[in-house]
């Protein structure tokens, strides 16, 4: 197996933009998004902010420190296969809580 | 190759079975076809334990009243019927038994990708397996194979987290004999050997183990919530603490309904090279034949909410898996048509793996269409949860699966072995079984249109004919898997050698001496043909004329 080994100084610069997130994590943890949003989406503002973040540092180990970037291109097809299982998943179970309060009984039996 | 006279074909003097003997030389081995034998052992000894079950079911079911067991004992002896026949048995069956034997050497491959992560998935399976029967012995549980919250969680009446743990370990196993087929099939297939020179059983391996890889984790998630939730109270499933009981389905279903496909698509191969072997022929349609086993694989994972149109699911989402089941048939049909235009104008040569692979459409088709029944929200309402539930996917799983399973192993029993088996009680015996099978559960239909709920142990008089005409087929199916049992065993000790190739196939495995050598092939084979070669008889008296 060849693997692929960027240059040192990539892992430093990597991880110091992690450290650099773990710290934005920490200092929005304390503004509440809520007040600057119009009603109604305040709190999922707040989980946004937050995941779009862990979502950024989880691209930068995937990419570097797990070495995606540089590897064969079957490594990028398998992951991005499952994240699209995993997708599948979510919105079609999603799907069903979206819909539900929708749905109405209509009770067949009833006198 | 070894130059033998046809007459007398003798075993070779070295093969993988005549080394050395000791346990450690079997219980650490790293030869692909010792552990599919390892596994071999393995599966009957859960088939074995499974059927028992079977037979108390329907012996209690031959009477109207609960007279046998008491009801949380019969609740208790179907649960462990299934999830010993479905984890224990059919999940592993094809792969693990046949696909680990075979899949190297139809490749040309000394062995899979990573040997010792093949022994290590069979510990790992026989660990989950010793733990699930564990749990068996004391007491057993009654939430069906399905373990459904809250009979799981809330209501948990049996060591029912042993089980759960059990069936989590075991789907690890599962996991890592996908992850080394994949590899194996990427990474190591003989010079020449293209993606579309591959026999379609290698198709069939890659389609299952891609939702192997993908669904088992799931399960296996959903295993550790419900463990969560018990242990730490976090709400997942339990409306009281903020869960959703229905979630637990969701989660389970997105990777059983594709279990199903990991039970059958193994099987669809076999009948796949048994039908080519056997009728002299290329498969009809090959490429469409490898990408229904994918395209299988794939919406198989979009179909799940079918198991729950009664549970609460929304409606809305209840129609979407309606539609994209009725998908499903798509790629299956495909198969069965493909392979019923193979054997159109073939030398057909009736031996018994071909008895098997006919089984296998005849009630493949019928189980696969009576899910296209039940598939339809309408219908789904009225005999969900009866017994014509237990009858479709028993259809799918016994005609299918194990029929499959019966089928690869008669077909191949002589590469494995290096002997022949007896013909005539083969072919009765397959008989014994598609008869048994039909008597059993065709009634079950009719019991369940009727309205028969499943999961009780008892039911009223009307129903008592049918349930009779049941029990009495499924003795007779019993009969039918004793016998190859004694025949096959008794092949061991005969002197009726097998030869390379006693069935005239083509296919790298015919090509190498049975038991295969150690390394499988003395040289690394090249492949210049494309699959399934046989010489055609018109093409030779095409000049006669018509
Ligand atoms: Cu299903």
């Amino acid at each position: 197996m060849s693997v692929h080994v960027a240059p040192l100084k990539t892992y430093i610069y990597v991880f110091l933009a992690l450290m650099f997130f773990t710290v934005l994590t920490v200092g929005v943890a304390f503004v509440n998004f809520a007040h600057h949003a119009p009603k109604g989406i305040g709190n999922v503002l707040n989980d946004a902010v937050a995941m779009s973040i862990a979502l950024t540092k989880a691209v930068l180990v995937v990419a570097f420190f797990m070495h995606v970037k540089g590897s064969t291109k079957i490594t990028p097809v398998v992951i991005w296969g499952t994240l699209i299982f995993m997708v599948i998943l979510f919105v079609f179970t999603g799907a069903d809580y979206l819909t539900r309060p929708m749905t109405t009984f209509v009770p067949v039996m009833s006198q | 190759m070894t130059s033998q006279h046809e007459s007398a074909p003798a075993l070779p003097e070295k093969h993988y079975l005549s080394g050395a003997w000791s346990p450690q030389d079997w219980l650490l081995t790293k030869d692909h076809k010792r552990i599919g034998i390892l596994y071999l052992v393995g599966i009957s000894i859960f088939f074995a334990l499974g059927g028992l079950m079977a037979v108390l079911i329907r012996m209690e079911l031959a009477t109207p009243s609960g007279d046998l067991m008491p009801a949380d004992v019969y609740n208790r002896v179907f649960t462990m019927h299934g999830v010993l026949m479905v984890f224990f048995f059919l999940i592993p069956s094809i792969p693990a038994v046949l696909g680990n034997f075979l899949l190297p050497i139809m490749i040309g491959a000394k062995d899979l990708a990573f040997p010792k992560i093949n022994l290590l998935s069979w510990y790992i399976y026989m660990i989950g397996g010793a733990m699930t029967f564990y749990g068996l012995l004391v007491g057993g549980i009654d939430t069906g194979w399905t373990f459904y919250t809250p009979l799981s969680s809330g209501y948990a009446t049996g060591p029912v987290l042993t089980v759960a743990v059990g069936v989590f370990i075991a789907g690890f196993s599962s996991i890592l004999t996908g992850l080394n087929f994949i590899v194996t099939i990427h990474r190591m297939r003989a010079p020449g050997l293209t993606w579309f020179r591959l026999p379609l059983f290698v198709w069939g391996h890659y389609a299952t183990s891609i939702i192997q890889i993908l669904g088992t984790p799931v399960v296996a998630i959903t295993i550790l919530l419900v463990g969560a939730e018990r242990l730490f109270h976090i709400g997942v499933f339990d409306p009281k603490i903020g869960g959703d009981p229905i979630l637990f389905q969701h989660l389970f279903w997105f990777y059983s309904h594709p279990a199903v496909y990991i039970m059958i698509l193994p099987s669809m191969g076999v009948v796949s090279e048994i039908i080519a072997a056997f009728s002299r022929k290329k498969v009809f349609g090959y490429k469409f034949v490898a990408f229904a086993s994918i395209g299988i694989a794939v919406l198989g994972f979009l179909v799940w909410g079918h198991h729950m149109f009664t549970s609460g699911q929304s409606l809305y989402a209840g129609a979407v898996f309606s539609f994209i089941t009725m998908l499903v048939a798509v790629p299956s049909a495909i198969k069965v048509f493909n392979w019923t235009a193979t054997l159109y104008k073939g030398a057909i040569a009736w031996d018994t793996p071909l008895l098997y692979a006919l089984g296998f459409i005849g009630l493949f088709t019928i189980g696969g269409l009576t899910g296209v029944m039940l598939g339809t929200l309408g219908f789904d309402l009225h005999v969900h949860d009866t017994y014509f539930v237990v009858a479709h996917f028993h259809y799918v799983m016994v005609g299918g699966a194990i029929l499959g399973f019966l089928g690869g192993l008669h077909y191949w029993w002589p590469k494995i072995t290096g002997k022949l088996y007896n013909e005539f009680w083969s072919k009765i015996s397959a008989g014994i079984i598609f008869i048994g099978f039909n008597l059993t559960f065709f009634p079950q239909f009719i019991l369940g249109y009727l309205g028969m709920p499943r999961r009780y142990h008892s039911y009223p008089e009307e129903f008592q004919v049918l349930n009779i005409l049941s029990s009495a087929g499924a003795s007779i199916l019993g009969i039918g898997f004793v016998i190859p049992v004694i025949y096959l065993l008794a092949s061991l000790a005969n002197k009726r050698y097998a030869g390379n190739n006693p069935w005239g196939a083509v296919g790298l495995e015919w090509q190498i001496p049975s038991p295969p050598p150690t390394e499988n092939f003395e040289t690394p084979p090249v492949v210049t043909d494309e699959p399934y070669t046989y010489p055609q008889p018109d093409e030779k008296e095409a000049p006669v004329g018509v």
